[in-house]
Protein backbone atom coordinates (compact mmCIF):
# COMPACT_ATOMS: atom_id res chain seq x y z
CA UNK A 1 0.00 0.00 0.00
CA UNK A 2 2.53 2.18 0.57
CA UNK A 3 4.97 1.76 -1.77
CA UNK A 4 2.04 2.25 -4.19
CA UNK A 5 1.35 5.46 -2.32
CA UNK A 6 4.88 6.31 -2.93
CA UNK A 7 4.33 5.66 -6.99
CA UNK A 8 1.84 7.65 -8.05
CA UNK A 9 3.21 10.45 -5.71
CA UNK A 10 6.84 10.48 -7.53
CA UNK A 11 4.70 10.45 -11.27
CA UNK A 12 2.66 13.22 -9.80
CA UNK A 13 5.88 15.05 -8.90
CA UNK A 14 7.30 14.04 -12.33
CA UNK A 15 4.63 15.82 -13.86
CA UNK A 16 5.05 18.53 -12.02
CA UNK A 17 8.50 19.03 -13.21
CA UNK A 18 7.58 18.75 -16.96
CA UNK A 19 5.10 20.92 -16.46
CA UNK A 20 7.47 23.59 -15.21
CA UNK A 21 9.83 22.70 -17.59
CA UNK A 22 7.07 22.95 -20.36
CA UNK A 23 6.23 26.41 -19.42
CA UNK A 24 9.79 27.33 -19.36
CA UNK A 25 11.08 26.14 -22.99
CA UNK A 26 7.77 26.84 -24.58
CA UNK A 27 8.32 30.04 -26.73
CA UNK A 28 4.91 31.37 -26.71
CA UNK A 29 1.99 32.48 -24.02
CA UNK A 30 -0.55 29.88 -25.63
CA UNK A 31 2.21 26.98 -25.91
CA UNK A 32 2.67 27.40 -21.88
CA UNK A 33 -1.00 27.94 -20.66
CA UNK A 34 -1.19 24.25 -22.49
CA UNK A 35 2.57 22.83 -21.02
CA UNK A 36 1.33 24.20 -17.65
CA UNK A 37 -2.46 23.39 -18.11
CA UNK A 38 -2.09 19.32 -18.97
CA UNK A 39 0.68 18.86 -16.69
CA UNK A 40 -0.72 20.25 -13.51
CA UNK A 41 -4.07 18.83 -13.81
CA UNK A 42 -2.57 14.91 -13.89
CA UNK A 43 0.14 16.05 -11.64
CA UNK A 44 -2.82 16.72 -9.02
CA UNK A 45 -4.39 13.49 -10.03
CA UNK A 46 -1.75 11.47 -9.46
CA UNK A 47 -0.25 13.01 -6.25
CA UNK A 48 -4.06 13.26 -4.77
CA UNK A 49 -4.34 9.45 -6.09
CA UNK A 50 -1.11 8.96 -3.76
CA UNK A 51 -2.15 10.23 -0.88
CA UNK A 52 -5.63 8.24 -1.12
CA UNK A 53 -3.52 5.39 -0.89
CA UNK A 54 -1.42 6.28 1.89
CA UNK A 55 -4.51 7.01 4.02
CA UNK A 56 -7.54 5.41 2.91
CA UNK A 57 -9.78 7.60 5.04
CA UNK A 58 -9.34 10.42 2.80
CA UNK A 59 -10.57 8.96 -0.31
CA UNK A 60 -13.71 10.72 -0.24
CA UNK A 61 -12.34 13.83 0.19
CA UNK A 62 -9.29 13.08 -2.80
CA UNK A 63 -12.55 12.52 -4.94
CA UNK A 64 -14.26 15.56 -4.19
CA UNK A 65 -11.18 17.47 -4.44
CA UNK A 66 -10.10 15.57 -7.81
CA UNK A 67 -13.29 16.63 -9.34
CA UNK A 68 -13.29 20.57 -8.44
CA UNK A 69 -9.56 20.25 -9.81
CA UNK A 70 -10.73 18.80 -13.35
CA UNK A 71 -13.65 21.25 -13.37
CA UNK A 72 -11.93 24.20 -12.20
CA UNK A 73 -8.36 23.94 -14.17
CA UNK A 74 -9.41 23.88 -18.13
CA UNK A 75 -11.95 27.09 -17.18
CA UNK A 76 -9.22 29.13 -15.75
CA UNK A 77 -6.44 28.47 -18.28
CA UNK A 78 -9.18 29.16 -20.86
CA UNK A 79 -10.24 32.25 -19.25
CA UNK A 80 -6.72 32.85 -19.18
CA UNK A 81 -5.83 32.48 -22.69
CA UNK A 82 -9.36 34.00 -23.61
CA UNK A 83 -7.69 37.78 -21.59
CA UNK A 84 -4.62 36.83 -23.67
CA UNK A 85 -5.88 37.12 -26.84
CA UNK A 86 -8.27 40.43 -26.04
CA UNK A 87 -5.31 42.29 -24.64
CA UNK A 88 -3.96 42.26 -28.24
CA UNK A 89 -0.61 40.52 -27.24
CA UNK A 90 -1.16 37.50 -29.88
CA UNK A 91 2.02 35.68 -30.41
CA UNK A 92 3.05 36.14 -33.86
CA UNK A 93 3.71 32.48 -35.15
CA UNK A 94 0.42 31.56 -35.84
CA UNK A 95 -0.04 29.86 -38.97
CA UNK A 96 -3.63 30.57 -38.89
CA UNK A 97 -5.80 32.69 -36.68
CA UNK A 98 -9.55 32.17 -37.02
CA UNK A 99 -10.71 34.05 -34.12
CA UNK A 100 -9.35 37.15 -35.99
CA UNK A 101 -12.45 36.77 -38.60
CA UNK A 102 -14.80 37.23 -35.83
CA UNK A 103 -13.87 41.17 -35.47
CA UNK A 104 -13.71 43.55 -32.50
CA UNK A 105 -14.56 41.53 -29.52
CA UNK A 106 -16.04 44.03 -27.30
CA UNK A 107 -17.21 42.24 -24.08
CA UNK A 108 -15.31 43.02 -21.14
CA UNK A 109 -15.89 40.31 -18.98
CA UNK A 110 -12.73 38.62 -18.82
CA UNK A 111 -10.63 40.11 -17.05
CA UNK B 1 -36.81 14.89 -9.42
CA UNK B 2 -35.50 18.19 -9.49
CA UNK B 3 -35.60 18.88 -5.89
CA UNK B 4 -34.45 15.93 -4.57
CA UNK B 5 -31.29 15.57 -6.87
CA UNK B 6 -30.28 18.69 -5.95
CA UNK B 7 -30.46 17.76 -2.37
CA UNK B 8 -28.69 14.04 -2.32
CA UNK B 9 -25.96 15.80 -4.46
CA UNK B 10 -25.33 18.50 -2.30
CA UNK B 11 -25.81 15.97 0.83
CA UNK B 12 -23.37 13.54 -0.45
CA UNK B 13 -20.96 16.42 -1.21
CA UNK B 14 -21.20 17.52 2.22
CA UNK B 15 -21.26 14.46 3.97
CA UNK B 16 -17.66 13.32 1.90
CA UNK B 17 -15.84 16.34 3.01
CA UNK B 18 -17.46 16.44 6.44
CA UNK B 19 -17.04 12.62 7.54
CA UNK B 20 -20.31 10.59 8.11
CA UNK B 21 -21.31 11.47 11.75
CA UNK B 22 -24.84 11.07 13.13
CA UNK B 23 -24.64 14.97 13.62
CA UNK B 24 -22.95 15.84 10.30
CA UNK B 25 -26.08 14.39 8.45
CA UNK B 26 -28.55 16.68 10.55
CA UNK B 27 -26.74 19.22 10.14
CA UNK B 28 -25.92 18.48 6.15
CA UNK B 29 -29.44 18.07 5.54
CA UNK B 30 -30.75 20.77 6.72
CA UNK B 31 -28.00 22.80 5.14
CA UNK B 32 -28.75 21.01 2.17
CA UNK B 33 -32.69 21.69 2.09
CA UNK B 34 -31.98 25.45 2.37
CA UNK B 35 -29.58 25.61 -0.50
CA UNK B 36 -32.01 23.59 -2.56
CA UNK B 37 -34.58 25.65 -2.00
CA UNK B 38 -32.42 28.49 -2.93
CA UNK B 39 -31.52 27.38 -6.32
CA UNK B 40 -34.52 25.79 -7.26
CA UNK B 41 -36.02 28.93 -6.86
CA UNK B 42 -32.85 31.24 -8.52
CA UNK B 43 -30.94 29.54 -11.00
CA UNK B 44 -32.41 27.91 -14.02
CA UNK B 45 -31.80 24.20 -14.73
CA UNK B 46 -33.62 21.00 -15.66
CA UNK B 47 -33.13 17.70 -14.06
CA UNK B 48 -35.30 15.41 -16.36
CA UNK B 49 -36.11 11.07 -15.56
CA UNK B 50 -33.44 10.48 -17.32
CA UNK B 51 -30.70 11.95 -15.42
CA UNK B 52 -29.70 8.90 -13.68
CA UNK B 53 -28.95 7.04 -16.73
CA UNK B 54 -27.00 10.06 -18.49
CA UNK B 55 -24.75 9.67 -15.16
CA UNK B 56 -24.02 6.26 -15.47
CA UNK B 57 -23.44 6.67 -19.15
CA UNK B 58 -21.26 10.01 -18.14
CA UNK B 59 -19.40 7.78 -15.54
CA UNK B 60 -18.81 4.57 -17.36
CA UNK B 61 -18.08 6.52 -21.35
CA UNK B 62 -16.76 9.23 -20.87
CA UNK B 63 -14.19 9.05 -17.98
CA UNK B 64 -12.57 6.48 -18.94
CA UNK B 65 -11.88 8.34 -22.27
CA UNK B 66 -11.13 11.25 -20.49
CA UNK B 67 -8.27 9.68 -17.92
CA UNK B 68 -6.70 8.00 -21.90
CA UNK B 69 -7.15 11.22 -23.36
CA UNK B 70 -5.27 13.09 -20.37
CA UNK B 71 -2.64 10.76 -20.06
CA UNK B 72 -1.87 10.88 -23.74
CA UNK B 73 -1.93 14.47 -23.44
CA UNK B 74 0.70 14.43 -21.04
CA UNK B 75 3.01 12.16 -22.79
CA UNK B 76 2.60 14.11 -25.87
CA UNK B 77 3.66 17.64 -23.71
CA UNK B 78 6.42 15.33 -22.19
CA UNK B 79 8.18 14.37 -26.09
CA UNK B 80 7.51 18.00 -26.72
CA UNK B 81 9.16 19.67 -23.82
CA UNK B 82 12.17 16.85 -23.87
CA UNK B 83 12.52 17.16 -27.90
CA UNK B 84 15.91 19.25 -28.77
CA UNK B 85 13.90 21.27 -30.63
CA UNK B 86 10.41 21.82 -29.82
CA UNK B 87 7.83 20.64 -32.90
CA UNK B 88 5.47 23.38 -33.53
CA UNK B 89 2.88 24.66 -35.74
CA UNK B 90 0.07 26.54 -34.06
CA UNK B 91 -2.86 28.46 -34.85
CA UNK B 92 -6.39 29.12 -33.46
CA UNK B 93 -9.00 27.00 -35.26
CA UNK B 94 -12.61 27.64 -35.00
CA UNK B 95 -14.85 23.87 -33.97
CA UNK B 96 -18.37 23.60 -34.69
CA UNK B 97 -20.46 21.46 -32.45
CA UNK B 98 -23.48 20.45 -32.82
CA UNK B 99 -24.45 20.00 -28.51
CA UNK B 100 -26.63 22.73 -27.87
CA UNK B 101 -26.62 23.05 -23.86
CA UNK B 102 -24.48 24.91 -21.73
CA UNK B 103 -23.24 21.81 -19.56
CA UNK B 104 -22.87 20.23 -21.98
CA UNK B 105 -20.75 23.00 -23.82
CA UNK B 106 -18.59 23.63 -20.68
CA UNK B 107 -17.96 19.80 -20.81
CA UNK B 108 -16.73 19.32 -24.10
CA UNK B 109 -14.39 22.93 -24.17
CA UNK B 110 -12.71 21.39 -20.96
CA UNK B 111 -12.39 18.11 -22.58
CA UNK B 112 -10.79 19.68 -25.47
CA UNK B 113 -8.19 21.63 -23.01
CA UNK B 114 -7.69 18.37 -21.79
CA UNK B 115 -6.85 16.33 -25.19
CA UNK B 116 -3.45 16.10 -26.52
CA UNK B 117 -2.23 19.82 -28.06
CA UNK B 118 -5.31 21.90 -27.75
CA UNK B 119 -6.55 24.59 -25.56
CA UNK B 120 -10.09 26.35 -26.32
CA UNK B 121 -10.15 30.12 -25.66
CA UNK B 122 -14.05 31.07 -26.18
CA UNK B 123 -17.00 29.53 -26.89
CA UNK B 124 -19.83 31.65 -28.62
CA UNK B 125 -23.25 30.07 -29.71
CA UNK B 126 -22.17 26.65 -31.40
CA UNK B 127 -18.26 27.59 -32.36
CA UNK B 128 -15.56 26.99 -29.97
CA UNK B 129 -12.70 28.57 -30.50
CA UNK B 130 -9.46 26.65 -29.94
CA UNK B 131 -5.90 26.98 -29.81
CA UNK B 132 -3.80 23.70 -31.28
CA UNK B 133 0.09 23.37 -31.08
CA UNK B 134 -0.05 21.69 -34.31
CA UNK B 135 -2.77 22.29 -36.96
CA UNK B 136 -3.73 19.19 -38.88
CA UNK B 137 -5.68 19.13 -42.19
CA UNK B 138 -5.93 21.20 -45.03
CA UNK B 139 -9.46 22.70 -44.43
CA UNK B 140 -11.57 23.42 -41.56
CA UNK B 141 -14.15 20.45 -41.68
CA UNK B 142 -10.80 18.71 -41.19
CA UNK B 143 -10.03 20.87 -38.29
CA UNK B 144 -12.99 20.09 -36.34
CA UNK B 145 -12.88 16.74 -36.76
CA UNK B 146 -9.25 16.29 -35.35
CA UNK B 147 -9.69 18.27 -32.30
CA UNK B 148 -13.41 17.33 -31.26
CA UNK B 149 -14.58 13.88 -32.82
CA UNK B 150 -14.22 11.94 -29.96
CA UNK B 151 -15.87 13.26 -27.53
CA UNK B 152 -18.26 15.24 -29.52
CA UNK B 153 -19.57 11.96 -30.12
CA UNK B 154 -19.80 10.21 -26.56
CA UNK B 155 -20.52 13.62 -25.23
CA UNK B 156 -23.60 14.22 -27.69
CA UNK B 157 -25.09 11.15 -26.21
CA UNK B 158 -24.70 11.99 -22.74
CA UNK B 159 -26.08 15.84 -23.15
CA UNK B 160 -28.24 17.22 -25.94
Amino acid sequence: MEIVSYIFLIIGGLFFLLGGLGVLRMPDTFNRIQAGTKATTLGVFSTLIGVAFANPDWIAKVIVIIVFVAISNPIGSSAIAKAIYNSKNVPGNLVIDELKERGEDNDNDVV
Amino acid sequence: MKYFTTFITLLLVYLLLAGFQVNEVILGSVLSVILTVILTKYVDYKIDILFPIRFLKFLFIYIPVFIYKLVLANLDVARRVLSFKIPLNPGIVKVKTDIKGDLGKLTLANSITLTPGTLSIDVEDDVIYVHAIDVKGKNKKEHSKNIAGTFEKILGGIFK
